[in-house]
């Protein structure tokens, strides 16, 4: 944190004057470790056995909140008699079909009330379709349907079947020793953390845990993050200050890149895009994202779709038309950025727009994402600078190595300069979902115009090619509103475009908040949870009252979704009577006095639900949540320990190894996670990882990660003498005994190979890397930044880091294994041209590396007993 | 040139009473002329840092319509007033001598860039996505679902872009059928 978020990280420093225990997990030695109490060096990919042992230590040792994992969490909540456990099943949940490596989750679902059938909940859509869209990034604002809200409790927490038990059971292997075999984490030093964490949490503290968001580049990634929640929630540590789990986002607007997506699987507000034959009419793709049975805002999905597709199609989106899903474009499957990439190298994309990104340098395998590049027809770059992306043609490592003819490459190519941050206004989404304006300060120099004017004149300029057309195929286009209002320069005017997302009324009046918002056709809103920036037609992002003017929860700048509300499910900092758990650690409670909930951040709750109100069994939407439900975006109104829906790799985090890895699971049969997604192709080779011959050719993990003074590939980086100064050329850091044992110097040169690329780094020899002791054998890492590229346009470049990694994907969000891999290091430089290629085929030939190697899923299991 | 000896250094260390030489008297008259740049410009307007998500917040400041330094923002509750190497060089991101000003276009197997009009480009850019999208476009599949969509246009777009971008970027591809539209927020 301190070293990619520093700004950030001051709060931490503070904290930590004040007392805190600072406490960092991380295979590298960087920033933070420096200033934190505690580091523990961590085999890169085992986190859910540590997490994983964390929960086994504070449910044996009882150090779980029990009033709020009672109250709040769905500890007490019964599971389906036919759900079989990673344990019963040496490593697969119950519904696991080995022939598509997915699982049918039907069996995953709470206990029914009355007949013991499994809830339909929502529809329960199979997990290879989940996976294939994406589905659990739905659940960027809310959880996932429940077909209604009534489920068996069992609040004794005894019962058998009950989620507490269930995870008691699925973590008691998860222990102090299988930390110290297969994290490399000395037991003493787990029980440290293990103190601290129980001795931070409780009704007086609050323990706070930051990930960077390369916790989602694995295999497992999400299921890393989800024992996070499973271990806040045990510990009371969720909608309580100084709590929660702080995703570390690494760019100024990410987090408002997936609320106002540009992700192929989703449209603004988390609601899905609709799939082929599934979503045919309005009410069928209604009732596949929720129930009006169910608790909770989200019921009211229908009022917020009905209002996106008027601010999209006007006039045009009419009940007849299915409020305009008739016009919107149908998912197949995945199509996400590296099926793309796989589609391009197939022939199968003509062009592509690439928009201040570099994936020449920042995607998995940059030897595969260049080669795709070639294949395009035609392909446009918006950025500040030449990066990599656009000058592939000419100065790319396979040009530079003579594989490669610029006169051979047929992609036609054009680069636009982009306006700079400071050269246009609008809005970043940052990391706690604050919604923060920009001015402009000046105009963009010469031809760079922004990413909004561009597309606006791109839009304008299609739309009056195509007037008049009556082709099915031009319908949308000519149908969605586009007449934005501009400038004396004709420029487009982001406020009216933010206006737009914000919402209206009927009489054109902008909305206030998405509880206005209704389903027949009368607003329009083109992003619901983003509904209240501008209400009362005040642009909210602007809000500048300056911090030391405000409380710590600073209300008065920027504006957080929803509702400028900065601590999500605040109602959890309560008891369930409404009460402050404690005076040190209040946030809201009930003031009976006014019936209404008080205090310093906007509740996150009905304004005026008494704590005690108790809604008629099965009664769904805001009406159906009880005084007692903080989690009012979940069907049930509770925290998931245990997720019944929404994930399609299991509804317990489970520890695989990575992809590629340097030991076999101790933990289970099972070797990587069944239902990762896999691309079997001879330019996607990987490891064997053992017991499987040829795991020795490949015997180091390499783990890549990035550095204060450059920013991911380079592209606002690399192009700066400051920061080039600052750190000028690509390295990777090994412990003196692996220089010792492969001969490497101190800022000499290394070769590096993977099965997928060969580069060359300069070598720091450190202390800060530690070979641990996985199970009696010494694993090395390295470490690597990535953001180095080869081209000739930047003040600095270098071999690039993620040009070693393949291509495979957590099944949950289609992202990639990111943070590591195995490969070999040898000292010296890498060779140039066709002998750089011999090198990577005799490490391939040696370790037996065929397009199969490491692609094995385990095959289908007997539901009621052993694996076969 | 002549200099009075009242403006000797040594004296004028002993006049002023800076005896280590450290304070007034070992400045120039060009350095007590030299004023800030953030004092001596036009304006300053409130941004946001556009590196890492943590959300900085940043003035910048402006003379003669040129950024002419950018600084943390003492009023922002999220960062008082700091800002990280990167932050603190993004003058150098605004003012790059390397950032190209116009537009440049490679021919399919051309050796080199050649400079091009903006608006010719953008009606080039423009003749190709319709063309493609025409080839492309597939209105239903083979069972007779609608599908409605081209498989031949795609986007990759970094978590740079303002929500706004991405809002009209989203809409338009998707009212063109294109659905390969994607983020840093997947990578």
């Amino acid at each position: 944190m301190a070293e990619c978020h520093p700004v950030g990280f001051q709060w931490v420093t503070e904290a930590k004057a004040r007392g805190a225990t600072v406490i960092h997990v991380d295979p590298r030695f960087t920033r933070t470790s420096a200033v934190a109490d505690l580091h523990l060096p961590i085999r890169a990919g085992t986190d859910i056995v540590f997490l994983g042992a964390l929960i086994n230590h504070v449910i044996s040792t009882e150090s779980y909140f029990h009033d709020y994992v009672v109250a709040y969490t769905n500890a007490a909540t019964l599971v389906h008699e036919d759900f079989r456990d990673t344990e019963d099943l040496d490593g697969l949940f119950s519904g696991y079909d080995g022939a598509t490596g997915h699982y049918d989750t039907t069996s995953w679902a709470y206990q029914e009330p009355e007949d013991g059938a499994v809830a339909k909940a929502g529809g329960n859509e199979h997990g290879s379709s989940e996976s294939a869209r994406s589905a659990g990034e739905e659940h960027g604002s809310g959880g996932p349907a429940l077909e209604h809200s009534v489920v068996l409790r069992d609040e004794t927490l005894q019962d058998p079947r009950c989620v507490f038990q269930i995870l008691k059971r699925h973590y008691s292997r998860y222990t102090p020793q299988m930390v110290a075999d297969v994290c490399g984490i000395p037991e003493e030093d787990f029980l440290k953390v293990a103190k601290a964490l129980c001795d931070n949490s409780g009704r007086d503290k609050t323990t706070m845990f930051c990930y960077a968001v390369g916790w989602t580049q694995h295999t497992v990634g999400a299921q890393m993050i989800r024992t996070s929640a499973i271990l806040q929630l045990l510990l009371g540590n969720v909608g309580r200050p100084g709590g929660g789990i702080m995703a570390l986002r690494g760019h100024a607007s990410i987090q408002g890149s997936t609320d106002i997506p540009t992700l192929f699987n989703l449209l603004p507000g988390y609601l899905p895009m609709p799939k082929v034959g599934d979503h045919e009419t309005f009410e069928d793709y209604i009732a596949s994202i929720t129930s009006k049975d169910a608790k909770g805002f989200w019921a009211n999905a229908d009022a917020y779709m009905v209002s996106l597709m008027k601010s999209w199609f006007g006039e045009h989106a009419t009940k007849d038309n299915n409020w305009a899903l008739d016009l919107l474009p149908r998912l197949t499957g995945a199509h996400g950025t590296y099926q793309t990439t796989m589609a391009m190298l197939d022939d199968e994309v003509e062009g592509y727009f690439v928009l201040g990104q570099n994936p020449a340098v920042g995607s998995a395998h940059g030897t595969l994402q260049r080669d795709a590049l070639r294949h395009l027809k035609w392909l446009v770059v918006r950025d500040l600078q030449l990066v990599e992306t656009a000058t592939f043609w000419k100065d790319s490592p396979e040009v530079a190595s003579g594989e490669w003819r610029p006169e051979d490459i047929d992609t036609e190519v054009f680069f636009f300069p982009a306006a700079s941050h400071a050269e246009k206004a609008g809005t970043f989404t940052q990391t706690q979902r604050l919604l923060q304006w920009r001015h402009k300060a000046v105009n963009p120099p010469g031809d760079a115009q922004s990413e909004l004017e561009f597309f606006f004149e791109v839009g304008k300029r299609i739309r009056a090619r195509l007037a008049g057309s009556t082709e099915e195929r031009d319908r949308a286009l000519l149908a969605m509103t586009w007449d934005y209002p501009t400038d004396a320069e004709g420029e487009i005017d982001p406020a009216a475009v933010l206006a737009e997302i914000n919402g209206r009324d009927a009489d054109g009046q902008l909305l206030s908040a998405y509880t206005q918002m209704k389903a027949d056709g009368s607003t329009s809103g083109g992003c619901w949870i983003y509904t209240g920036v501008f209400a009362d037609g005040i642009n909210h992002a602007a809000d500048r009252v300056p911090g030391r003017d405000q409380n710590p929860i600073a209300a008065q700048w920027g504006w957080a979704w929803p509702a400028n509300r900065r601590v999500l499910y605040n109602r959890a900092s309560a008891d369930p009577e409404g009460k402050p758990w404690s005076e040190r650690k209040k946030l809201i409670w009930w003031d009976a006095e006014s019936g209404k909930w008080t205090g310093d951040d906007v509740p996150d709750f009905p304004p005026d639900k008494d704590p005690s109100f108790r809604p008629e069994e099965g009664t769904g939407g805001p009406d159906g949540i009880a005084g007692d439900d903080p989690f009012v975006m979940m069907a049930d109104g509770k925290g998931w320990l245990y997720a019944p829906k929404g994930m399609v790799d299991g509804p317990l985090p489970t520890h695989y190894e990575s992809q590629e890895s340097p030991v076999h699971n101790p933990l289970y049969a099972v070797q990587a996670n069944p239902t990762r997604v896999i691309f079997e192709r001879k330019d996607n080779l990987f490891a064997p990882s053992p017991p499987a011959p040829g795991s020795d050719v490949y015997p180091f993990v390499f783990t890549i990660a990035r550095l204060t003074e450059h920013h991911t590939a380079g592209g606002m980086s690399r192009w700066l003498p400051y920061l080039s100064e600052l750190q000028p050329e690509m390295f990777c850091e090994v412990s003196p005994e692996l220089a010792a044992e492969r001969g490497l110097e101190n800022a000499g040169w290394a070769t590096i190979v993977s099965p997928r690329a060969v580069i060359e780094a300069r070598v720091l020899v450190t202390d800060r890397m530690k070979p641990l002791r996985i199970n009696g054998k010494i694993v090395h890492q390295i470490g690597m930044p990535y953001h180095w590229g080869v081209g000739n346009e930047a003040v600095i470049s270098g071999d690039s880091a993620n040009d070693l990694l393949g291509v495979v994907l957590d099944a949950n969000t289609q992202i990639q294994e990111g943070k590591l891999g195995s490969c070999d290091i040898v000292a010296g430089r890498r060779p140039r041209g066709e002998a750089l290629d011999r090198l990577l085929a005799e490490y391939q030939s040696r370790a037996g590396v065929t397009a199969a190697t490491g692609t094995q899923r385990p095959h289908s299991v007997d539901t009621q007993g052993d694996s076969h | 040139m002549g200099l009075s000896p009242l403006e000797w250094p040594v004296v004028r260390q002993l006049r002023t009473g800076d005896r280590l030489g450290r304070g007034p008297a070992v400045t120039s008259a060009r350095t007590r002329a030299t004023e800030p740049r953030t004092s001596t410009a036009d304006r300053v307007v409130q941004s946001v840092c556009p590196y890492c998500a943590v959300g900085c917040g940043q003035r910048i400041f402006v003379k003669d319509e040129k950024v002419v330094q950018i600084e943390g923002d003492k009023d922002s509750p999220i960062s008082r007033g700091r800002l990280c190497p990167k932050g603190s060089a993004s003058e150098q991101l605004v003012n790059s001598p390397t950032r190209p000003k116009q537009v440049l276009y490679r021919k399919p197997g051309g050796t080199d860039w050649e400079p091009m009009d903006r608006d010719r480009a953008i009606d080039l850019v423009v003749d190709r996505f319709l063309d493609t999208h025409r080839r492309t476009w597939v209105d239903r599949d083979e069972q007779g679902r609608r599908l409605r969509r081209t498989m031949g246009i795609a986007s990759l777009g970094g978590a740079t872009l303002d929500n706004e971008e991405n809002y009209l970027i989203k809409k338009l591809f998707t009212a063109a059928g294109a659905i390969q539209i994607e983020n840093q927020a997947r990578i």
